[in-house]
């Protein structure tokens, strides 16, 4: 048998998404958001209980050290705010372990770019107007959903609220897996990814605001204006049933972002999961001062392959993970 | 390798859901099941799952099951052997091993299904065994089959269009051109029992 030495995606591919970048860098160049690059090895790594890093050990002047794939540019990029640089954007080739499938690959490139002094609605306007410079045809008006509505009109359900049996018994019957013993997010992500998800996208871009707190991530989190619950501040953008953008409101105390750190490495533990190096260059950078500033990450992979349409993320890499 | 055999005791071996992949073949449910498409789902921070199509090969149905992923399936003691069919006492119908063993199996009716129709003596089945019993006969895709039954043929008709049916010698009816007639040898795909021409 012949080993199958060829590009999972044909040569025209690769010529369009070499113009679709182009595009990328003109739509920030001409907003005067400058390109970085910051480093793939890193001496700490996502503590995020969801992400699993990849590592190796390099000899560096200070000896024999484990080094982090980064699962995405986040913390240097913030270091770089914090050091003054102003709107930055890169187009990061990040890692992350066990994530293939149609819209994953173990390495892929992440478009994340922050912008100092920008709410979280102007940036939210940015990524449309990104993705609609992107796409060859109108993919409709963009329609806002906060995560509560979602939940209670998909499946008549408040997220915040319901018993957390009742949401364990929900997600056993439409995942068809046990969930008896599952976390209230694990419920709502397998609701979310199984029930909610599929649906967004369809005829126009959905934005998903107001995240459970407990899902804020890297991102600050606010009372509810209407409401008074406790919210994330940060939207997902979705087009034809994909997750595209992740967007953040973001976090620049020094003292939260370590307590965030050490409850992801406790919830770690708990889930017999390795801890991860927590970044105290990111929590020094924090405490020397980062400007308020909001930050997304985008996809450019599925970006590319929904402009293209194709089917896989496989399709518009020169060579995916099953032929790397 | 599942069923390594170590003091008496079989050790299976466990698959996790980034190692499943098509073909590979998995235990769920306390049945023997062959994974058809594993896809990974993952919303923007959270839990990863991995979707799943298997088929359960001991009722043929296609199942689409959600896992955590990470999660592991235990390996099925399923294997895939070549086996000729010897014949039927009209209770077990008989194949017998094409590695030169001459070892003999009895196969049930449940087991074998459809393919009870497409049987032909000395024709070599794939005969899938589970904890060494049979459990699925699956023809070639191509047999060679007499017609034992059909209209006559219509003189002079070899190109038009128009089909009528035909017994065939293993009693599966297939859908023939009407200039066949009976005796003749026809080449058949098992797959969708349509007649593909004359042998």
């Amino acid at each position: 048998m012949s080993m199958d030495w060829r590009p999972s995606a044909d040569i025209e591919t690769l010529r369009e998404r070499a113009r679709l970048i182009g595009e990328v860098r003109a739509f920030f160049a001409e907003r005067g958001v400058m390109e970085v690059e910051t480093p793939v090895l890193g001496r700490a790594g996502s503590t995020d209980v969801h992400l699993a890093s990849l590592h190796c050990t390099a000899t560096t002047p200070a000896g024999r050290q484990p080094l982090w794939l980064q699962t995405s540019p986040e913390f240097h990029m913030k270091r770089l705010l914090a050091a003054g640089s102003g709107p930055i954007f890169q187009l990061a080739r990040s890692f992350r372990d066990g994530e293939v499938g149609s819209r994953h690959n173990l390495e892929f490139t992440m478009l994340e770019w922050y912008r100092p002094g920008l709410d979280l609605d102007g940036l939210m306007a940015e990524t449309e107007a990104l993705i609609r410079r992107l796409l060859p045809s109108d993919p409709g008006a963009l329609r806002r959903h906060r995560y509560r509505e979602l939940f209670r009109e998909d499946l008549d359900l408040d997220p915040f609220h319901e018993p957390l049996e009742a949401l364990r018994r929900l997600a056993t019957e439409r995942g068809g897996l046990d969930m008896a013993e599952a976390c209230r997010d694990d419920c709502l992500d397998l609701l979310m990814s199984l029930v909610i998800e599929p649906r967004l996208g369809r005829d126009g871009l959905d934005v998903v605001l107001d995240y459970p707190a407990s899902q804020a991530a890297l991102a600050r989190r606010h009372r509810d204006p209407e409401d008074g619950e406790w919210v994330a501040s940060r939207f997902e953008v979705y087009v034809n049933g994909l997750e595209l953008a992740n967007g953040y409101d973001e976090l620049t105390d020094a003292e939260e972002q370590g307590t965030r750190f050490a409850e992801d490495n406790a919830a770690r533990r708990a889930a017999g999961l390795p801890e991860v190096d927590v970044d105290r260059h990111l929590l020094a950078a924090l405490e020397a001062g980062m400007p308020e500033a909001s930050g997304v990450a985008l996809g450019l992979d599925r970006l590319i392959q929904l402009a293209l349409g194709k089917a896989s993320v496989a399709e518009v890499m020169a060579f995916a993970t099953p032929r790397a | 390798m599942p069923g390594a055999t170590e003091y008496g005791i079989t050790l299976m071996a466990n698959y996790s859901t980034n190692e499943f992949k098509g073909g590979l073949k998995v235990m769920l449910d306390g049945d023997p099941c062959a994974i058809l498409e594993n896809d990974y789902v993952k919303p923007g921070k959270g839990q990863a799952f991995n979707r799943v199509k298997l088929r359960n090969l001991m009722t043929g149905r296609v199942w689409e099951r959600t896992f955590k992923s990470g999660e592991s399936l235990e390996a099925a003691d399923v294997l895939e052997l070549d086996m000729e069919y010897l014949y039927t006492d009209g209770e077990m119908w008989y194949f017998m091993l094409s590695d030169g063993s001459f070892e003999q199996y009895p196969v049930e009716r449940k087991a074998l299904g459809e393919t009870e129709k497409w049987l032909k003596e000395q024709v070599v089945y794939t005969v899938t065994l589970w904890n060494d019993n049979v459990i699925n006969v699956t023809p070639p895709n191509f047999l060679d089959l007499e017609v034992v039954q059909t209209d006559p043929g219509l003189k002079g008709d070899t190109a038009q269009g128009g089909s009528k049916p035909a017994t065939l010698s293993s009693g599966a009816v297939a859908r023939v051109p009407l200039f066949i007639n009976e005796g003749e040898v026809l080449k058949i795909d098992t797959r969708t029992g349509e007649y593909v021409g004359r042998a």
